[in-house]
């Protein structure tokens, strides 16, 4: 009944586009497994989070509390699901990462299941003559002559001290995933435009997409002559983020997008494209504003400046990390419910209305993850247009000899 | 104190409601007046929106 639904949608609303038969069926087909695989990852994720919360370990509100903020934050190594087998042993199922650290005795690498799902700084693991231990996610080097952690009274390890960590953490794992998956799609989609006029399989998918990026978000906020040399970017930061939110929604967990280090340097990116390809007019609008009295001049440049360096990156970096991260909060405290709220409705009321709320509220999810990574790149695009816009006409003035303000400086000004 | 964070945020989420609102309505309107021009309005709108939220969410993040 699926595949009948799907057809009937691309006819009618591909069916106008491609003439040709087969070119529909094949989009058609690779529609169809999209959305397979999707409604697949669906049933897994509520398979996976029933599975994880057994009932009877997770139940009060505590635990719940620990159990979303776990799921939030990044991990050395990939955990997909736990159970208690008949003996009552906790059993965890997932596979190790590589830990790399730079300690007082150099690099040391290990893998993470040396630390046997210890996140309580119980477990020592000894490399290059240093000792290490896990602790709330982060990994400290003990000090020397110290065989275990101390803690004071606020729980913070007294004898330890942090390291630089490059390990090779769960969102590591996600954004190099992401990178090679684009790498794949995307250059299999270039080397097809060399052959034939048009793209094949998978390409004819994504070609849309990469169109509408350049026509609606890069060629309209950056402006005609300047919007190939920066399509590249945008392009990148805006299937990186889509691909980043949508593996967000699947079971295995990711929360790459909702990690505030990754929303940072992404903004930073951008803060650096529009700082280095201002152009002389933007400098001279940020420093020393013309059109305004001389006294008003300093105070405005201090707050142009404030505005190009702190305000615009901030917003860029706290708007995707906050949507990404309420919005797997929201899932995942909906999921909750069905555990919260079992004494009051019962087993079937708690899981009915958890199951239902979920599922609306993932649906939506999936509408945000598109947004969410649209409105990244259409900011980057409009501050990018701000940088590079030229200003090669004289401002106009009025009779009085007031200048007349023109659209692009009312669109600069709320932001 | 936990309660004052919860009134402050009650009063972002107030306040950012209100704006979203007057955005969602305003644009509604426009599209009402000038249906040729509703892509226009929807890409101002969302932007819009976009930063409206922005600010709203640093605010909770700075509040937390």
């Amino acid at each position: 009944m699926v595949y009948a639904i799907i057809d009937y949608f691309c006819a009618k609303f591909l069916g106008a586009k491609f003439f040709d038969k087969e070119l529909m069926m094949q989009v058609s087909n690779t529609i169809k497994t999209l959305l397979q695989l999707l409604i697949l990852c669906f049933s897994l994720q509520s398979f996976a989070i029933s599975d994880t919360e057994q009932e009877g370990t997770v139940s009060t509100k505590e635990q719940v509390d620990e159990y979303i903020l776990h799921h939030l934050k990044d991990s050395h190594d990939f955990h997909l699901f736990s159970y208690s087998n008949d003996a009552g042993e906790r059993k965890h199922v997932g596979f190790p990462l590589p830990v790399i650290l730079w300690s007082n005795n150099g690099l040391a690498t290990f893998m993470s299941s040396e630390f046997h799902h210890d996140d309580n700084g119980q477990v020592v693991v000894e490399r290059n003559g240093s000792k290490f231990v896990k602790l709330h996610s982060k990994i400290y080097e003990l000090d020397n002559g110290a065989t275990s952690v101390s803690f004071d009274e606020e729980h913070h390890a007294t004898n330890a001290h942090k390291v630089l960590d490059f390990s090779i953490t769960k969102s590591v794992v996600g954004v190099l995933l992401v990178g090679l998956l684009m790498l794949l799609a995307f250059s299999s989609l270039a080397k097809q435009y060399g052959k034939k006029k048009i793209p094949t399989g998978f390409g004819r998918v994504l070609e849309p997409l990469v169109l509408y990026v350049r026509d609606e978000i890069a060629r309209p906020n950056i402006g005609e002559k300047h919007y190939r040399k920066f399509t590249g970017y945008l392009l990148t930061v805006f299937f990186f983020i889509w691909i980043l939110n949508l593996m967000g929604l699947t079971p295995f967990g990711f929360n790459v997008t909702g990690q505030i280090a990754v929303t940072a340097c992404l903004a930073i990116f951008t803060l650096i494209i529009y700082t280095v390809s201002g152009n002389k007019d933007y400098w001279m609008h940020i420093l020393w504003m013309p059109g305004v009295p001389v006294f008003v001049k300093p105070i405005l440049a201090i707050i142009e400046l404030a505005g190009a360096f702190i305000i615009k990156p901030f917003s860029l970096l706290v708007r995707l990390f906050a949507n990404i991260s309420a919005g797997h909060i929201v899932v995942m405290s909906l999921i909750a419910i069905m555990f919260t709220l079992k004494k009051s409705l019962g087993v079937v009321g708690a899981t009915g209305l958890s199951l239902v709320l979920s599922f609306f509220i993932t649906l939506i999810e999936v509408l945000v993850a598109f947004l969410q990574a649209y409105i990244f790149t259409a900011l980057s695009a409009l501050f990018i247009g701000m940088a590079v816009a030229e200003h090669d006409h004289e401002h106009e003035h009025d009779s009085h000899g007031h200048e007349v303000v023109d659209a692009e400086d009312v669109r600069g000004d709320f932001i | 104190m936990v309660t004052y964070n919860l009134i402050g945020a009650g009063l972002i989420v107030i306040g950012a409601g209100l704006g979203l609102g007057q955005i969602g309505g305003k644009a509604m309107e426009g599209i009402a007046r000038q249906p040729e021009a509703s892509g226009k309005i929807q890409t101002a709108m969302i932007i819009i929106a976009a930063l409206l939220e922005g600010l709203a969410f640093g605010a909770l993040f700075l509040g937390k």
